[in-house]
């Protein structure tokens, strides 16, 4: 198949992953509670209800802007698959979340604006480290596609197994799990009511919800990146992967922005830049 | 045609507290936990009027809250419900006769179920919730 088939299964598959990775999460939480948990299909009938709902559009440029986030977002996932430059897949990665950022300081409420500057902060932290991991994989594999890195004789995971650490420690801050979920949360009774999405009502909540699960596939296409071997190792990795960050959810609270802007950037240097370095060390 | 809605898979709840004595606050909180587990239908606890779908409130209504009522109902986009749980919110209750108490909740706001009991029993609020639900079908029903 040619790589931009993959790109377009990306799009119509994502959600359906994504959508059955939030039940599954849903369920597990719940089981580590010791409550029974919503049916698996749960975040299917949620996002279908807000499509039902009204929506109230506090001004026009909520809308397109959140369009905006879910099409790059989707476009980000479908690129990679797509066979483009990975490097470049940071940047759409980066402006879908801007549209997002910008979506939410565009209205009034004080709790939307709060969560709109935290998330600036989240994304301070996050990409450089994105950014890095993709150089380093592109640099290890000689490769610079999703198809190249796959069909490379090079375990990227072996490689560059600081890198992969510190991919566990930023995800969860992309999976917008606890104690860095600042920004905004499923969870009640928290200091910024829904933070990012205060504002947000009917569709316009199902478009970030829908971008969130293009997110979470598009992280488990990150790691399949570092398990290149077998797509089967990645998935399982990435299974085990996301089990750590929903146990973490569950048994920490959340941060102040100050110590995820500094944890992150430490971690992403030391174990980033630290495993760079000693490539590069041994390689000489 | 017969409309299938998501509504009664996905009930998302605004729990407000009037002046309740927080006896009825609690059972309602009891509903979370993992002998109730409320979640099992779809419901989500959210903190948020522009995500909800009904208003559970407790307590009853007083001269501070009623425009806090009025204003959280009136930014729950449609279709919307009450559920009044509790004496005092259904009546004023025990504190009826305080010199700051005005009544019931639907002194104020249209209330769609009444849930009885001081303090209402989780039983009887899951039970409000879901005819609380039905009410909510009903009314997107209409409306589409
Ligand atoms: S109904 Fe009874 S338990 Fe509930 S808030 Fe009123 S006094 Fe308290």
């Amino acid at each position: 198949m040619s790589p931009l088939v993959y790109g377009l299964l990306f799009v119509v598959v994502a959600p359906l992953f994504g959508g059955l990775l939030a039940g599954v999460d849903r369920i597990v939480s719940a089981r580590m509670q010791g409550r029974v948990g919503p049916p698996l299909l749960q975040p299917f009938y949620d996002v279908g209800k807000l499509f039902e709902k009204e929506t109230r559009q506090v001004n026009p440029v909520v809308e397109p802007l959140l369009l905006g986030h879910l099409g790059f977002m989707a476009a980000a996932g479908a690129l990679v698959l797509g066979g483009t430059d990975l490097i470049f897949i940071a940047f759409v990665f980066a402006l879908a979340a801007l549209c997002l950022v910008l979506a939410a300081g565009s209205v009034n409420s004080p709790y939307s604006f709060a969560g709109a500057e935290r998330e600036l902060v989240v994304l301070l932290a996050s990409e450089p480290f994105f950014i890095l991991m993709l150089a380093a994989i592109c640099k290890v594999t000689g490769e610079s596609t999703f198809q190249g890195v796959l069909a490379s004789p090079v375990l990227v995971a072996l490689q560059l197994p600081g890198v992969l650490l510190a991919f566990l420690f930023v995800a969860t801050i992309k999976l917008r799990k606890s104690p860095f979920d600042i920004s905004t949360s499923h969870h009640p009774h928290q200091e910024l009511v829904n933070g990012l999405t205060s504002d947000m009502s009917g569709r316009l909540l199902g478009y970030v919800e829908l971008a969130h699960w293009y997110e979470s596939a598009l992280l488990c296409v990150f790691v399949l990146l570092f398990f290149n071997w077998s797509v089967t190792l990645g998935l399982l990795a990435f299974a085990i992967a996301y089990g750590l960050e929903v146990l973490v959810d569950n048994s920490t609270s959340r941060a102040k922005w100050q110590l995820v802007l500094r944890s992150t950037w430490t971690v992403t240097l030391l174990f980033t830049g630290g495993n760079v370095l000693a490539l590069f060390l041994l390689a000489r | 045609m017969s409309h299938v809605s998501l509504f009664k898979r996905s009930p998302w709840i605004l729990h407000y507290d009037g002046s309740s004595c927080n006896g009825c606050d609690i059972e309602v909180l009891a509903c979370l936990t993992p002998l109730y587990d409320v979640e099992r239908l779809g419901v989500v606890n959210t903190g948020n009027p522009k995500h909800a779908d009904i208003l559970l409130v407790t307590g009853s209504v007083n001269e501070r809250n009623i425009e806090i009522i009025q204003n959280l109902h009136r930014q729950m986009p449609d279709p919307k419900v009450v559920v009044a749980v509790g004496a005092c919110a259904c009546s004023g209750g025990i504190f009826a006769r305080a010199y700051n108490i005005q009544g019931g909740i639907d002194h104020v706001i249209p209330v769609d179920v009444y849930v009885p009991g001081c303090a209402a029993r989780p039983e009887s609020i899951i039970d409000g919730v879901v005819q609380g639900i039905a009410a909510l079908e009903l009314k997107h029903k209409r409306s589409a």
